[in-house]
């Protein structure tokens, strides 16, 4: 982060956003206790980001500095027929947050013996949890990078509540994915979700990670999400962030990988006013393979940014990304994707594709492929293309009858479904669908 | 077929065109009735395609004048979309490549489309499956065709069998198929001609383009027209193909030019 003197906005923007972690409520856990207290002094000693820092030189939170913070000590009320909607159907096991607050009432937990998932705060004082309670201890604000990043810092600086999942060794969960919702209803303006996910040896589970806004106004999603996955497992992460467009969303995911294991994201990005997602896998083991498949779309004043980063540390890696835009209005996507081959990681075989499209004049794209290879026996294939919709090909749909929306919409999702089709939760893929298709029709019509 | 007492589908009145401010149509006239086949020939450039393209709003030409008049429609005052729906269609010559949406999705929400601007029942995916593949066993496609991306890396013969299947589907009242036998072998000219002819009625009717004569073996024209420089220079029957084929276009024009002067 920024070594320059910050202006008075940005600390008092850093002051009012760490200043509620003094009253975290007092716990007997005194690990969790020295983690909160060490990233609140990280969080107090770094500054908050501008576009002067090479990371964010694009995406300007001069807006977010100016916005006031409230904290809520529970979350606002949420009408539950507003939330069943929000809830995909393949997922039985659902953890929901209020403003940054678990919900318990809303919250659905399936017992199973090998399977642990709930609410830290809970957690630490269930018996159930007791022999689980040495990995989270480990894993817990120690794979995200709290040390550099001033958000991840202030948000572990509140860590009380956060979703936690521990899939013991050798438990499949198959199909069934697990939801972990995060609802904003304007009833206060800042939150710090938290989830950590924890795949034993050999396990196998799916994650959906959701952030959802039912209030409109604007408010500041600070998220942390960390995945520990063991030797041999295997863990699907869906990110969805459908936030306001008046929201700032800010979220830092870290994925740390063990020998033969195998990680498959899809985060989809469509709300926010700006919105910024770093992605951190750190292949740290032999013969792992990860893939990544990013979508952004945007309209409007949105600005979407993804910063991602692959450390290919160790030999036999295997990584495909692709990362695809789709903006218009005024709308810009910024995409940095880093590709570390370190010097022993000797047969990596890496790609990653950046395909954007614009959708109107005003739409802009920055894209930015960043290969840093150390090793000298590796594969690594990298692309960008940055294009429009073509109108042959909208005559073509029109000549055969589609109006002039239903052409766009359908050849946007086109472009979209090589991101969407294999997320391997239908209703998911059904609610982007929908989403896709309405919004160009109500934005872009 | 020409029947005296056919209405009359298609009439085309001094129709003008440019494309970049560059005239390619400078006057057609032309009449189609419901039964009716016309072939549309003439050497490269003589605005054949334009013409084509033109009946079905193509956005790249500006029409400069003339009328063109659709059952008891002003067809250049209606959308691409418009016309499709009450019943033009083009078959195109290059038909275009849409990766990532799948033919047979597209050609449900087409027909669905359509039907719906008729007035007609909408079929849902099971019910339209069954329709489909009766269609297309009539062209001889295999059905792995539907889960295929739009043309996108279709052979040529192959993409012209999709615009003859998306042609019985839709149900043209006019039909306009410009080049439809190029890139064909004669196993597949056999195969989309038979399909054209057992789509063809009395109540629709159907406009060919074409560079040459092979195609009129297999779809019999009721006219022939010629067309050079913008304009029809000469109509006839059958007959006159088979007089092209032999001797080429040049004696058309220059007796055209010899009857102007």
């Amino acid at each position: 982060m920024s070594t320059v003197e910050s202006n008075p906005v940005e600390s008092d923007f850093l002051a009012s956003l760490l200043a509620p972690a003094a009253q975290t409520a007092e716990g007997h856990d005194l690990w969790l206790k020295a983690r909160r207290a060490s990233a609140l002094e990280r969080a107090s000693a770094l500054s908050v980001p501008t576009t002067r820092d090479e990371d964010w030189r694009f995406t300007d939170l001069s807006m977010l500095y100016r916005l006031k913070l409230k904290a809520a000590d529970a979350g606002g009320q949420v009408d539950s027929a507003i939330l069943t909607t929000l809830m995909f159907p393949e997922a039985t096991t659902r953890l929901v947050f209020v403003d940054g607050h678990f919900d318990r009432s809303a919250s659905s937990i399936a017992q199973e013996e090998k399977v642990r998932v709930g609410n830290l705060e809970q957690a630490l004082r269930d018996s159930a949890w007791r022999s689980t309670l040495g990995e989270v201890e480990s894993r817990l604000a120690t794979v995200a990078r709290v040390e550099h990043d001033v958000f991840a810092a202030a948000n572990t600086a509140f860590l009380r509540e956060a979703a936690i999942v521990h899939v013991a060794a050798g438990a499949q969960l198959g199909d069934t994915p697990i939801q972990v919702i995060n609802v904003a209803t304007g009833h206060a303006t800042g939150s710090n979700p938290r989830v950590l996910v924890v795949a034993g040896q050999g396990s196998g589970c799916t994650v959906i990670e959701d952030y959802v806004a039912v209030g409109g106004s604007a408010y500041f999603t600070n998220s942390v999400c960390e995945i520990a996955i063991g030797p041999d497992a295997e863990v699907h992460h869906i990110k969805l962030q459908r936030e306001a467009d008046t929201a700032f969303h800010i979220a830092n995911t870290t994925v740390l990988m063990q020998d033969n294991s195998r990680y498959r994201n899809w985060s989809v990005g469509v709300g926010g006013r700006i919105s910024r997602h770093n992605l951190h896998v750190v292949q740290d083991g032999t013969g792992i393979d990860c893939d990544m498949h990013g979508l952004a779309m945007i309209s409007g004043r949105q600005l979407a940014d993804t910063h991602s980063s692959v450390d290919h540390a160790l030999p036999y890696g295997a990584s495909r990304q692709v990362h695809k835009t789709i903006a218009g209005g005024s709308a810009h996507a910024v995409f940095n994707g880093k590709i570390l081959v370190r010097e022993g990681a000797q047969q990596t075989n890496s790609s990653q594709q950046s395909r954007n499209l614009l959708l109107s004049q005003r739409a802009k794209v920055d894209t930015k492929p960043q290969l840093e290879i150390f090793a000298d026996d590796v594969k690594c294939a990298h692309g960008a293309t940055v294009g429009q919709i073509a109108a042959d090909e909208v005559f073509y749909l029109k000549s055969r009858g589609l109006s002039e929306t239903a052409a766009r919409n359908l050849l946007t999702y086109a472009f979209a479904k090589e991101v969407v089709e294999h997320i391997p939760v239908a209703s998911v893929i059904a609610v982007l669908e929908n989403h896709i298709l309405e919004q160009t029709r109500t934005k872009e019509a | 077929m020409i029947k005296d007492n056919a209405s009359e589908v298609l009439k085309v009145q001094g129709l003008t065109a440019t494309v970049d401010n560059r005239e390619i149509l400078c006057g057609i006239d032309l009449s189609v009735r419901a039964g009716e086949v016309h072939a549309i020939m003439g050497p490269n450039g003589s605005g054949k395609s334009t013409f084509a393209k033109v009946l079905v709003g193509h956005p790249a030409y500006e029409v400069t004048g003339g009328m063109v008049r659709f059952d008891d429609a002003d067809l250049l005052e209606l959308s691409p979309e418009d016309r499709a729906r009450r019943g033009v269609f083009l078959g195109f010559q290059y038909p275009v490549e849409v990766p990532g949406v799948t033919n047979g999705g597209f050609l449900r929400l087409a027909y669905n489309t359509v039907q719906s601007a008729r007035g007609k029942e909408e079929l849902d995916p099971l019910e339209f499956d069954d329709f489909i593949r009766e269609k297309m066993e009539l062209l001889e496609m295999d059905p792995g065709f539907l889960e295929r991306s739009l043309n996108a890396g279709f052979s040529g013969g192959e993409k012209k069998r999709n615009e003859i299947l998306q042609m019985a589907l839709l149900e043209p009242r006019l039909s306009i198929l410009d080049e439809t036998d190029s890139g064909l072998d004669i196993d597949a000219l056999r195969i989309v001609a038979n399909g054209v002819n057992q789509l063809h009625t009395s109540e629709d009717a159907i406009v060919l383009v074409t560079h040459y004569q092979r195609l009129l073996n297999y779809i019999e024209p009721d006219y022939v027209h010629v067309m050079e420089n913008g304009r029809i220079i000469k109509t006839g029957d059958k007959g006159l193909a088979l007089q092209l084929e032999d001797r080429g276009y040049d004696w058309v024009a220059q007796e055209y030019r010899e009857r102007a002067a």
